[in-house]
């Protein structure tokens, strides 16, 4: 078992796709880094943080990308935004089975905020020209730093999200709604509640993560392939139901203080024990109790 | 940051088995090492560029070091650096050249 939250960016795409197929666009011996770091002093990678390119996921032609948290929490910047905007535009052309993203990031760069920003809206107008026109995109979230910000946002605009408990999704993450809104309303550093608040268990239950599978690369790689053929109906009326379930969503447990009354209120048995399982037994747990 | 460049003579040319190689993250204590072949009139020349200054005499030795162990020609190899510790940059040589030469990337 390879450990998808402990893997590189590079790693990940190699145990996701299958052996040797990976064909990376602007790779590192490119040198296409960010301009910006530079001019700050601040060292920058060869990749800025993000790896894009082709290869076969059981055997059909798929387009991914892979951002790498371990530089600077895997933030878009100018050159990092626009080498995903243009994968994702690529495969309108193109017209793979699938676009693939292999997410981490706290979103946008802040060193560079102003093209980050304007980045991250190009890469959520391409998303949605891309499903529009029929590619799927997947986004697989298990790494060590999550995926927030803007990313979050990005990540929701895809056709399927695929976590692991490990997996981190959200708006504001932990640490930034501790530091605007105080200590009291959350704490950051109480692992157990960031889990069951943005983890990967909470988003399955509330209906926003489409699978959660074990920490593994060879099970994101099963999900993935299990959701190549997804069709999602985009239609007007489909869009108002979603909407409206949402809706319903926020009136059925708005008052709520804490993911766990929300667990309850879902009719789960013993929520407590719900973060102590593994993902199989509690996919089997949660089985028609989802929001 | 400070930029450093330095070269070595005497290696021998190698014949990897793919192109360039990369291992590493730019992170905080942690480097990224590129390797590439290049005809470079048999010298490795080593380009880092770190965010801790005043550490040339230890990246020096910590590369003779490294080209002892390895003694090749014909190499470029670009280091981006967070103030990793001489043990973790001699590690990341180590792992760029394996992974060049054939092993995973």
């Amino acid at each position: 078992m390879n450990s998808y939250y402990e893997a590189s960016a590079r790693e990940r795409l190699r145990l996701l796709l299958d052996p040797g197929t990976f064909h990376e666009f602007l790779p590192p011996s490119e040198r296409v880094a960010s301009p910006h770091l530079l001019q700050l002093d601040t060292p920058a990678a060869f990749d800025d943080g993000i790896i894009v390119g082709k290869g076969l996921l059981d055997g059909r032609a798929v387009l991914a990308a892979a951002q790498e948290g371990g530089f600077m929490g895997g933030a878009v910047g100018e050159v990092h935004g626009a080498k995903l905007v243009g994968l994702l535009e690529r495969a309108r052309d193109e017209r793979p089975a699938a676009v693939l993203l292999l997410v981490e990031s706290g979103g946008v760069r802040l060193h560079e905020a102003n093209a980050g920003l304007i980045g991250v809206s190009e890469i959520m107008r391409a998303v949605l020209a891309l499903r529009s026109a029929g590619v799927p995109v997947i986004v697989l979230d298990g790494g060590q730093f999550g995926c927030f910000g803007g990313m979050g946002i990005v990540a929701r605009l895809c056709d399927a999200i695929v976590m692991s408990e490990e997996g981190r999704l959200g708006l504001s993450g932990p640490e930034v709604i501790e530091t605007t809104c105080g200590v009291e309303e959350f704490d950051s550093r109480d692992r157990a509640l960031v889990w069951r608040t943005v983890g990967g268990k909470h988003r399955y239950l509330l209906g926003e993560a489409d699978a959660l599978v074990a920490d593994d690369a060879a099970a994101f790689r099963q999900a993935a392939i299990d959701l190549l053929d997804t069709k999602p109906d985009l239609s007007l009326e489909a869009l108002t139901a979603e909407h409206e379930r949402l809706g319903g969503r926020l009136e059925r447990f708005g008052a709520c203080r804490d993911a766990l009354d929300i667990w309850s209120a879902l009719g789960i048995a013993a929520p407590e024990k719900l973060p102590l399982l593994e993902a199989d037994a509690f996919r089997a747990a949660v089985a028609g109790k989802r929001a | 940051m400070e930029k450093l460049i330095y070269e070595f003579d005497g290696g021998a040319p190698v014949k990897a088995t793919q192109g360039p190689a990369i291992v590493g993250v730019v992170g905080s204590g942690n480097l990224e090492v590129l390797v590439e072949p290049e005809n470079l009139g048999g010298r490795c020349v080593v380009e880092i560029l770190t965010a801790a200054r005043g550490f040339g005499d230890i990246w020096k030795a910590v590369l003779e070091d490294f080209f002892a162990r390895h003694k090749l020609a014909d190499l470029r190899i670009s280091i981006n650096d967070v103030g990793a510790t001489p043990a973790v940059v001699s590690l990341r040589l180590d792992q760029a050249v394996e992974s060049f030469l054939g092993g995973a990337s």
